[in-house]
């Protein structure tokens, strides 16, 4: 018997969920970086179930650019964040606030 | 050729203006005084021009349209010149009393950092005048009413860093600006009344659109005459001209004796066919004259100022003016008009030469025994004094006492009124010259003094012979004068007239009797004066007068005071309502902006909260729907 | 069978996810995040997603999580977060607030869940992706690709050490001996 596809959407849901807590919870940078990839995760599993339940690919191709997108981003921001580091000693984002307004 | 010599005598004084406005400072005192006198004197050339056409043309009117102003439906002004032997006689005062006083003025202003601006206003002033005088409907007439006014308090305020000169020349300004509220909603009532204000149109229709005694015209003439009260320093709007005394001499000669001030006169006597419709108004006018005339001879009385007395002299002989256009003397008035302009400014030309000599001293109470130092002064005074008090065979004598004649034909009160006035003029003249000219020398405030320049002496000179020959123009009572047969035309036109020529034994013994009254005035004056065998005292009536019966007294208390409270209530409400409502958004709209600061807290997790929340909001409204 | 591979792939998944957001040492929450990657990995075999699965593995679990490890080493980071120093939002809020959102998401999606449609054995497969991707997504695909060569500048750019810099300290942090 195959899987429904609302278990598939509501483990999602949960990552994305657990994501999110990790992003508002946890102070060190690196940390918040991989939170965000656990969401991105998320999303990319119910785009999947998407493409499976509606017979189109285009889904999948979706969830392609997304990858690339990710790895990018993942990229980019770690040499912010060791930049970050070089100029403050620190990887607390709470101590980054000098755009306060 | 007419249509160009109209357009000229305005705008040469204006091109005067605009020169020494603009380049003065640059161009040096003589170029400065060679345009501002040469453009008076080229007016008074194309008067003269004007005035022989005139002559040679008798009866003839002359339209001269510059352009069409502006209009609304029906309603077309124009700017309008007219020329005819009235405002070409009115023209010629000006231009020829004006010319001697710019000339005096070379002198007079010579040492004064403010020379160019000085003769830049007062050709500024001749310019307004002449389009006053030249005016062919009552709409150019304000132009040119509004611009002497503008102009006197230009010049009264000249000297605008003594605060004595900065408050006369806004009083003078606020004080005729009431009178001229009545003026303007006179020109309303006209344009109602005839749809045109034009001067011709208004004379010929004057007859058919007013009924005799009625409202409309009554109105139209009353409101016209309150201008009229207030330019031409009547009862109760009087009270800017002796204040007026602290501008140059030379601008009290020219404006506030010879031309600004008999502008009420002349544009009763431009529209007597309006106000020949109105008796009650001509009544009233008659009345205030006289009552005018005697107030201010008795405020003379005890004046120790010379100015100031002269000033108040000019008010008397302004309601002597009135008098005559107010029993339908309009001949009359203007000859009055003429020979006064000749007197008085001679008497303030020679006032001016007295302190240009002592240094800027009027008060006649450190004044005396000048006539030794300063002889022709004295004898240019004496000469404008004795045609002020009505002596023949000066001027004086027979416009006053022409005036005094038609006055007796109409009301025997207003007679005796002017004749007292007349009686009091004697006293008042005779005291200011034996107090300044008579007498013993004052300790060392005379010792430079010396007779004026040339410069200064010869208009005063022209001014005397004026006094002197102005009689000819209307030496009769019985029979019309000179100027008066000149003047015919106009003031026939829209009138029907009173026919002259009493008899003339009637005549002779009016005149005997107020010659009488001025010479006991003369006798009176010099016992007191002079010989100072005579004293009249008593303290109640001498604090009356000294306080000009307390009228300014009562204005401060009614107008004055309560006008600056109202300012000063309305500075506060603009202080704290309307500006704090301005300044009060500005300032919340601030605080708006620091508080919303608040959300910028730099944490990024903040952030993140924030567009967790945002999309929490969006889902439920989502899921709710 | 099916569903019990199900069962422990999101066990595996939810357990690593907890792992991510719960570790004490940035070393374990990089393990942790491999196991989600992992387990995501062969959910995407259930779903008939062959090519995404590999994707996943080779890009996510080999490069990504490699190069967190690394970033990790060169920081010397232990977990950046010092107790004694209090947390600008309440972790107890913004966990309460994570709760509320899933839940609402978990409602929406519940809403879009349907049977799932039949498909051929093609699908998934790596010709079938490919040919989408280089038929109706090529413009896409190569914007994908000019992406990835400014990431790459930007990341060289972005990592260079300026000779001239100088420090600036942010909030006083106990010195890394103390602890």
């Amino acid at each position: 018997m195959a899987v429904p596809p609302l278990a598939h959407l509501m483990l999602s849901a949960l990552l994305f969920t657990l994501g999110m807590i990790g992003v508002l919870v946890r102070r060190s940078a690196l940390i918040v970086f991989m939170s965000i990839e656990l969401m991105l995760n998320a999303v990319n599993l119910s785009l999947v179930t998407f493409a499976r339940v509606r017979g189109n690919v285009d889904g999948q191709v979706l969830v392609f650019f997304v990858l690339v997108v990710a790895a990018v981003e993942v990229v980019v921001g770690l040499a912010i964040i060791v930049n970050i580091y070089r100029s403050r000693q620190t990887v607390d984002i709470d101590d980054v606030d000098l755009l306060r307004g | 050729m007419t249509r160009t010599l109209a357009a000229l005598i305005p705008l040469l004084p204006l091109a005067g203006w605009i020169a020494n406005g603009l380049w003065g400072g640059r161009l040096g005192r003589r170029a400065v005084a060679v345009i501002a006198c040469g453009t008076v004197g080229a007016a008074s050339v194309a008067a003269a021009l004007l005035f022989w056409r005139v002559e040679t043309a008798p009866g003839a009117l002359s339209r001269v349209d510059l352009y069409r102003w502006f209009g609304a439906g029906t309603v077309q002004v124009a700017f309008r010149l007219l020329v005819d032997p009235l405002s070409i006689a009115m023209a010629l005062v000006v231009c020829g009393v004006g010319f001697l006083i710019h000339v005096y003025s070379v002198g007079y202003m010579d040492e004064d950092p403010g020379f160019a601006r000085y003769f830049a206003y007062l050709n500024l002033f001749m310019a307004a005048m002449l389009t006053l005088v030249l005016a062919g409907n009552l709409v150019v007439m304000f132009i040119g009413w509004e611009g002497v006014g503008l102009c006197s308090y230009l010049l009264i305020a000249f000297w605008f860093t003594r605060p004595a000169a900065a408050a006369a020349g806004v009083k003078a300004f606020l004080v005729t600006r009431l009178g001229d509220v009545g003026f303007l909603l006179g020109i309303f009532l006209a344009f109602g009344l005839f749809g045109t204000t034009d001067f011709t149109v208004m004379t010929q229709e004057a007859a058919r659109r007013l009924a005799l005694g009625g409202g409309a015209a009554t109105a139209l003439a009353l409101l016209l005459f309150a201008g009229a009260v207030g330019k031409s320093a009547q009862l109760p709007l009087y009270v800017w001209l002796p204040d007026a005394m602290e501008g140059p001499t030379p601008v009290s000669a020219l404006i506030h004796a010879a031309t600004m001030v008999t502008a009420g006169v002349y544009m009763i006597v431009r529209l007597h066919a309006v106000f020949l419709r109105a008796p009650f108004a001509m009544d009233l006018v008659a009345a205030v004259g006289a009552i005018t005339a005697i107030f201010a001879a008795a405020c003379a009385l005890v004046e120790p100022d010379l100015k100031r007395v002269l000033a108040y002299s000019t008010i008397s002989q302004l309601g002597y003016m009135f008098l005559a256009v107010g029993v339908g003397a309009f001949g009359a008035g203007i000859f009055h008009l003429t020979s006064h302009a000749f007197f008085k400014a001679l008497l303030f030309l020679a006032a001016g030469s007295v302190m240009h000599a002592l240094h800027g001293e009027t008060d006649m109470r450190h004044m005396g025994g000048l006539a030794r130092r300063l002889p022709r002064t004295a004898g240019a005074f004496a000469i404008g004094a004795l045609a002020l008090a009505g002596i023949p065979p000066l001027s004086g004598f027979f416009s006053k006492d022409l005036i005094l004649a038609e006055a007796f034909r109409a009301h025997i009160w207003l007679w005796v009124v002017g004749v007292a006035g007349a009686g009091l003029t004697s006293i008042y003249i005779v005291r200011a010259f034996a107090l300044t000219f008579l007498g013993g020398s004052m300790r060392n405030l005379g010792e430079g003094a010396h007779d004026p320049p040339p410069v200064m002496d010869a208009p005063m000179r022209l001014l005397a012979g004026l006094t002197v020959v102005g009689g000819a123009l209307g030496w009769s009572f019985t029979h019309p004068g000179v100027l008066e047969r000149f003047l015919q035309p106009v003031i026939a036109e829209g009138a029907t007239l009173v026919p002259r020529g009493g008899s003339g034994a009637g005549e002779a013994a009016l005149v005997a009797a107020s010659l009488l009254i001025a010479v006991a005035g003369i006798a009176v004056s010099w016992r007191m004066y002079v010989r100072r065998t005579l004293r009249l005292g008593s303290p109640w009536l001498s604090n009356l007068l000294r306080h000009q019966f307390y009228v300014e007294t009562v204005y401060a208390a009614v107008v004055v005071g309560p006008a600056r409270a109202l300012a000063r209530t309305a500075a506060a409400a603009d202080r704290s309502v309307i500006d704090a409502a301005v300044v009060g958004v500005a300032r919340s709209i601030g605080r708006a902006g620091q508080s919303l600061r608040g959300l910028q807290t730099g944490y990024l997790t903040h952030y993140a909260a924030f567009i967790l929340i945002g999309a929490i909001l969006l889902l439920v409204f989502w899921v709710s729907r | 069978m099916a569903i019990l591979l199900f069962v422990v792939v999101a066990c595996l998944a939810l357990a690593g996810g907890v792992g991510v957001i719960a570790s004490r040492r940035p070393v374990h929450s990089a393990l942790a995040l491999l196991l989600v990657l992992g387990s995501l990995a062969v959910d995407y075999l259930l779903l008939d997603a062959q090519f995404i699965a590999v994707l996943q593995v080779i890009i996510y679990a080999g490069a990504i999580v490699v190069l967190f490890i690394f970033i990790i080493m060169l920081l010397h980071v232990r977990s950046g977060e010092d107790p004694r120093i209090q947390a600008v939002l309440s972790p107890v809020a913004g966990a309460l607030l994570c709760g509320v959102f899933g839940l609402a998401v978990l409602v929406v999606l519940s809403h879009a869940a349907e049977s799932p449609a039949s498909v051929g054995e093609q699908f998934g497969t790596v010709q079938m992706v490919g040919r989408a991707l280089f038929s109706r997504y090529l413009l896409p695909f190569e914007a994908a690709s000019i992406v990835l060569l400014v990431g790459m500048i930007g990341a060289v750019a972005l990592g260079r050490r300026l000779s001239d810099e100088a420090p600036d300290r942010g909030r006083p942090i106990p010195a890394p001996e103390e602890r």
